[in-house]
């Protein structure tokens, strides 16, 4: 270290890599972060903790470049600096691991990782930096193969290739932008095995997340964030999930959910060996078949791309089934479309809320009636009846308790909780007797989700069968009355959700067929 | 020996004719592998044909003509960029008033010249040797101007260029993924110009090769569709240089034969040859376009705004 004044506060403390003192930074509208004060030493992993839109990724963009503060100084090792690119903050060993992969999918994981970057020969980059990523991978294992092209690699792997890219470029800080949101719990694992190992090698390490409980098994110190301010910075060894959740969200949180004994009504939704294929032609579905009545929660378990999508889209009428039928309320609307079957009061919570859910650029009330506007009472012959309109969205908009600075913002500018809303406002109003939610809580902070589920619940008793395809285990088994696991395009096993261990759902998970199973 | 002389001057005039697309093709490749679709093709080849003829009839110089052919279409493909890139103005849009301000200006500058014959025009090379060879010769070395084999060295370049070097993985990404290469501190605004520009310098060429080489006189509109061609061969090459070579010497062909068809159609019919085959083009190009690596580049036509959701 070169002699910078360092008047550390404790005498143990290590030199700081990276600090950022009194960062403010302003959107239209938002006060993104409000004079924010954030460091990290060699050999720590420091998390930043906070519900979604309470300015984490902000400040990250902000030490990574791609924003710049309206205020506040950044000091990187001692030194105070300017960082106007991503390209200066790669220069001063700050490496950033966005939540969305900044990778370019058709090209191999060496010309990902050649890009941009200083030292590689003008000819044949890919293959100079191949021998680097092996000696890489080796060290802190990453293992990933430099030929290969990116869009064939898992999450997992893909990850792996950021990181390396980070580390390759001499990243002395690096910055994981909610990492394992994308990860299956064995891969978090492995994810926190090479952070460890990076901890060892000096490197600092700063962790943002909303889930409380990797933040206490991977962290060293906590610093939560609540609206665009610094709560405060906590030891993780001092502190518990309950503090967490109180600095996080502002008040106490429940983390079990009350939920009312399952009272099974009618068959609402019966699926019978349904057969579908996928994007790529191949049969994703193979005869799955299986029923749910009102006033019960189906969950479908199961890694991704097991057929789960395809499921939801052949029940919505986004995608055709090849064989077996549908029967909503035993009429057969197999292969019929989405707008039949949504008239006939089948709901649909999608996967992907930005894509699917909503249209980012039209306002939050025209969201709000997308499914509904071409009847009345929101419109009469040809046009549209704004007042209808406006009504309805105010309610809706103060039920599900949707945060927007007006009913005419454009969607696209709310948080992922408040859009979540948004979206289930709308599915929700007009008591559907089948609700088909996609992984409706994936990515969203501990507020939302408890809001989300909550929600599920009221439908349920309110006498929706409701179907939730989820990858979050401990979801599916809180909120579910019956699970279903799927495994390569068939249920291996519906269990009673009381009856079932994490053990068994893995095991068949993983292609075990449950004894006695009804396909 | 008739067919033999018919597929010598066949093969021939496919050559000839297929150079300018070829160049033309070999630009839009480059613009568009950086993420920006120049619809101004046909503008910048008939500006560069005007400036050729007109440069070279007046100094007396083919080559400095071709220059300056080069040096306008780089200078319209820079407005271009700067519509497209900085000011972030829809690609579609500015790429047709480009062209149709190149056919505009062309045409007024040029009344003047009107008609006339160029003095001197771009020598065809002589091969003393290769150009006896039985049939080969006569075919490919027989009538043909520098650019010719120039515009198959340049294609062979460019993929080198654009598949084995650190800065085609560069254009590569920001035409793919622009966030992706501002993260790493590409600076993707100058990529583009740069792709941009270079396309315009190419386009540019390729015009100018219609009024000094292939037929060395000035006519208003002289490009007659070519530039759309060129937009419709970027997509049939895959946005490959190397298919872009036997794509527009293809399309060249197909071209001179409908030439021939001169006897028996009527000249309106031909007229509308070029437009028809960009319509099959693209209908074969789509037809084939399951296989992956006929795949348009991801962020073609997309302007770039930096932490955008």
């Amino acid at each position: 270290m070169v002699g910078s004044a360092q008047k550390g506060p404790a005498p143990t403390a290590r030199p700081t890599l990276v600090s950022l003192r009194h960062i403010t930074k302003r959107f239209p509208g938002v006060l993104a972060n409000d004079q924010v004060d954030f460091e990290v030493r060699p050999g720590e992993v420091h998390a930043l903790l906070g519900e979604n839109g309470a300015g984490k990724t902000t400040l990250m963009n902000i030490l990574y470049g791609l924003y710049r503060p309206d205020a506040g100084e950044i000091w990187v090792k001692g030194k105070k600096v300017e960082i106007r690119s991503p390209r200066d903050a790669i220069t001063l060993g700050v490496g950033m691991v966005h939540q969305h992969f900044k990778l370019v999918l058709p090209h191999t994981v060496a010309e990902n990782v050649a890009l941009g970057l200083k030292g590689t020969p003008f000819f044949a980059p890919a293959r100079a930096v191949a021998q680097r990523i092996r000696e890489l991978s080796e060290r802190y294992g990453l293992p990933v193969d430099p030929e290969r092209r990116v869009w064939e690699l898992s999450a997992g792997e893909q990850q792996r290739v950021e990181i390396l890219k980070a580390l390759i470029r001499g990243a002395e800080v690096l910055i994981l932008d909610e990492p394992t949101s994308v990860l299956t719990p064995q891969e978090a694992q492995e994810l926190f095995k090479v952070l460890l190992r990076m901890k060892e090698e000096g490197h600092g390490i700063i962790f943002i997340s909303h889930k409380l409980d990797e933040v206490l098994s991977v962290a060293d110190r906590i610093t939560v964030m609540r609206r665009g301010k610094v709560v405060g910075t906590v030891s993780a060894r001092e502190t518990s999930k309950e503090e967490l959740a109180r600095m996080m969200v502002g008040r106490e949180v429940v983390f079990r959910l009350t939920k009312a004994a399952c009272k099974p009504g009618e068959e609402a939704l019966l699926v019978q060996d349904l057969y579908a294929r996928n994007d790529r032609g191949l049969l994703a579905l193979k005869g799955v078949s299986f029923g749910i009545c009102r006033g019960e929660i189906l969950g479908i378990a199961g890694i991704a791309g097991n057929g789960q999508r395809e499921l939801v889209e052949v029940l919505t009428g986004l995608r055709r089934a090849e064989r077996g039928k549908v029967l909503l309320l035993g009429r057969d609307v197999t292969n019929r479309s989405p707008r039949f079957l949504s008239d006939l009061g089948c709901a649909h919570v999608p996967e992907e809320r930005i894509r699917m859910g909503i249209v980012p650029g039209l306002s939050v009330e025209e969201n709000l009636i997308l499914k509904k506007h071409h009847r009345p009472p929101f419109c009469r012959w040809l046009f549209l009846e704004p007042r209808a309109i406006r009504a309805f969205a105010q309610r809706a908009v103060e039920e599900y308790a949707i945060m927007t600075p007006s009913l005419r913002t454009p969607a696209k500018l709310l948080s992922g909780g408040n859009i979540q809303r948004l979206i289930l406002a709308r599915e929700l109003s007009g008591r559907p007797a089948v609700v088909v939610a996609a992984h409706p809580t994936y990515g969203l902070d501990v507020g939302a989700t408890e809001q989300i589920r909550q929600l599920l619940l009221r439908q349920r008793e309110e006498g929706a069968a409701v179907l939730l395809v989820s990858e979050d285990l401990e979801e599916i088994m809180e909120l579910s009355d019956r699970i279903a696991v799927m495994f390569r395009g068939e249920i291996m096993g519906i269990v009673p959700a009381g009856e079932a261990t994490l053990e068994e759902l893995g095991l068949m998970m993983a292609g075990e067929k449950r004894v006695g199973a009804k396909g | 020996m008739d067919v033999a002389n018919w597929l010598i001057s066949t093969v021939s005039r496919a050559l000839a004719f297929g150079v300018p697309l070829l160049w033309g093709t070999l630009g839009e490749i480059y613009a568009e592998r950086a993420g920006v679709v120049n619809l101004g093709v046909e503008g910048m080849m008939i500006l560069g044909a005007f400036l050729a003829f007109s440069v070279t009839q007046s100094t007396g110089h083919p080559g400095f003509g071709l220059l300056c052919a080069a040096l306008v279409g780089g200078i319209a493909a820079l407005f271009h960029a700067f519509l497209t890139v900085t000011l972030r103005a829809n690609q579609y849009v500015s790429g047709l008033a480009l062209s149709m301000f190149g056919l505009g200006l062309a045409g007024l500058l040029g009344r003047g010249w009107e008609g006339k014959p160029l003095g001197n025009p771009l020598p065809s090379l002589s091969f003393p040797g290769l150009s006896q060879v039985p049939v080969l010769g006569p075919m490919l070395f027989q009538d043909q101007t520098i650019l010719t084999y120039l515009g198959i060295v340049l294609a062979v370049l460019l993929w080198l260029l654009l598949f084995r070097t650190r800065w085609g993985v560069a254009i590569r990404s920001v035409g793919e993924n622009p966030a992706t290469a501002d993260a790493l501190g590409i600076n993707v605004a100058l990529v583009r110009y740069l792709c941009v520009i270079f396309g315009g310098l190419l386009a540019g060429i390729g015009g100018g090769y219609l009024s000094v080489a292939y037929r060395p006189s000035w006519t208003e509109g002289m490009t007659a569709g070519m530039g759309w061609i060129v937009i419709a061969l970027t997509i049939f090459a895959a946005w490959d240089p190397l298919q872009a070579i036997w794509g527009a010497f293809f399309f060249g062909a197909l071209y001179h034969l409908s030439y021939r068809l001169q006897a028996f159609l009527a000249p309106e019919l031909l007229k509308l040859m070029p437009y028809l085959f960009a319509i099959v083009v693209l209908a074969i190009s789509g037809l084939g376009g399951r296989r992956r690596r006929g795949r348009a580049p991801g962020a073609l036509g997309l302007p770039y705004v930096r932490g955008e959701r």
